[in-house]
């Protein structure tokens, strides 16, 4: 059993932080920050470091050690302007200035103040401008004018209408979805996956943007996978028998495909 | 051989006088022209065109101001250095008591100022507020000493943080001589003696 008492890790904490509030508040008060004796503090961080095995307590010495080193900063930085020829006693500074009169005080800033001189003038060329922006600048109650809707007589439409128009779609999009994934499984055969381009390509390129389109709402919610031979430069899509969620994905990548025009027709040419 | 000459002083004074519109008239919104600006207008030797430029307003009490981004440095700036910079142009050599009153502001308003500015450079560039109000409240009615801090602040001779810190801002940077200020009020009763003889002169 050690003679020595070791010291409680409650004292500790309470020291790391008020050693902590100490440096803060030189920072912040702008106080003279050789009143921190950064020595005698060090030797307290040493002593309590043994003891810390929570990675709270390893924080609270870190942060100790940050703010103590900042205080060491505000020194370097306290002797260096001390140095300089701008370093004045502010007490002596202060007398001075409350022994001034206002008017003495203004007098001798003048002599060091330098304002900064700027010109406003309009140009003859500005003014030629402005005047072409007014020429054509509509007036207000032009400008401002509602504009006014169209009249248009009621009427009824139909569905087809509707979809020619593109305000509704044929079929619900995760209908569409279900349609796509179970052609996908139709197709993949024995090997259980099918070329990219040979499931997405379509007679039409209209219609293949649309089948690459939703095969990417295939592969992001989970009904099919890709798999990419970067060797090859193959990409292959592979249909899951049940919906995986995404939660259960180790990683979520993106992968971006360019379905050009060209490309398409190559396809269609080696298909 | 002439006509080469000729040729490169007609490219000179184009450049500065391209020079003097960029540095008189405000294009942002605050005054003055960065390095960078310069160099895109003016081109890559826009620093030996400032310096001709420099010499021409010297003789009309005027000068060129460069204020660095950071600390000002020791040896010759770097073109980067120059680059970041901000250039403007300022009256040289301090104003004469009747000039100060033609630049608008009342004799308590510069009084302030200068107890702002040199109380934070005593302090090192950074003084809570309360100390400047406190400062200025000696000699000045509380609501002024708030409404002439504001207008310092406005102005861009000091800045405050978050935490109630008073700073010098750009307009001191580039408008004041620091050295000069703390020397003058802190000189000897001759020099001020001096100084104010020649300003009410």
């Amino acid at each position: 059993m050690s003679s020595e008492k070791r010291p409680s890790k409650k004292l500790g904490r309470e020291r790391l932080q008020r050693i902590i509030d100490l440096c803060r508040s030189v920072e912040e008060r702008g106080l003279d920050p050789f009143i921190v004796d950064v020595e005698d503090l060090i030797a307290v961080i040493r002593e309590y470091f043994p003891q810390w095995e929570l990675p709270e307590d390893l924080c609270l010495d870190a942060e100790t050690i940050n703010q103590l080193s900042s205080v060491i900063k505000h020194q370097s930085d306290w002797v260096k302007h001390r140095s300089t020829s701008l370093y004045t006693d502010p007490f002596l500074l202060e007398e001075k200035i409350r022994r001034l009169s206002g008017g003495e005080l203004a007098s001798l800033f003048i002599r060091a103040w330098n304002p900064i001189v700027e010109m406003e003038q309009l140009s003859l060329r500005g003014l030629v401008e402005a005047l072409s922006y007014w020429q054509s600048l509509l007036p207000l109650n032009e400008r401002w004018a509602k504009a006014i809707p169209l009249e248009r007589g009621m009427g009824a439409t139909t569905r087809e209408e509707l979809i020619r128009q593109r305000l509704m779609v044929e079929k619900a999009f995760s209908e569409e979805l279900e349609v796509l994934w179970t052609e996908l499984k139709e197709r993949v055969g024995k090997e259980g996956k099918i070329r990219y381009w040979d499931f997405i390509g379509a007679d039409t390129y209209e219609e293949t943007v649309e089948r690459a389109y939703m095969t990417s709402f295939l592969v992001t919610y989970g009904y099919a996978t890709l798999e990419i031979h970067k060797l090859e430069e193959e990409v292959f899509i592979k249909p899951f028998e049940k919906p995986e969620s995404l939660a259960e994905k180790k990683e979520v990548i993106s992968v971006p495909f360019s379905i050009g025009e060209e490309d398409w027709r190559k396809w269609k040419q080696g298909a | 051989m002439e006509a080469r000459g000729l040729k490169r002083k007609a490219y000179y004074a184009r450049r500065i006088r391209r020079a003097a519109r960029l540095l008189f008239y405000r294009r942002h919104r605050k005054p003055g022209v960065k390095g960078w600006e310069l160099r895109r207008s003016l081109g890559s030797d826009y620093p030996k065109i400032l310096d001709i430029l420099d010499n021409y307003l010297d003789k009309l009490g005027l000068q060129i101001k460069t204020v660095f981004e950071e600390e000002k440095p020791a040896e010759k700036p770097t073109l980067e250095q120059l680059d970041k910079a901000r250039f403007y142009v300022t009256l040289k050599g301090g104003l004469e008591s009747k000039e100060a009153r033609l630049i608008g502001w009342r004799i308590d308003d510069i009084a302030g100022l200068a107890i702002a500015i040199s109380y934070i450079i005593a302090k090192k560039g950074k003084v809570p507020r309360q100390e400047i109000e406190d400062l200025l409240r000696v000699k000045l009615p509380g609501w002024r000493a708030d409404m002439n801090l504001q207008r310092y602040i406005r102005s861009g001779y000091l800045v405050e943080d978050e935490g109630g810190q008073l700073y010098l801002d750009w307009r001191t940077r580039a408008e004041v001589d620091q050295e000069k200020l703390v020397n003058l009020l802190l000189g000897g009763e001759e020099l001020k003696k001096k100084t104010l003889e020649e300003t009410e002169a």
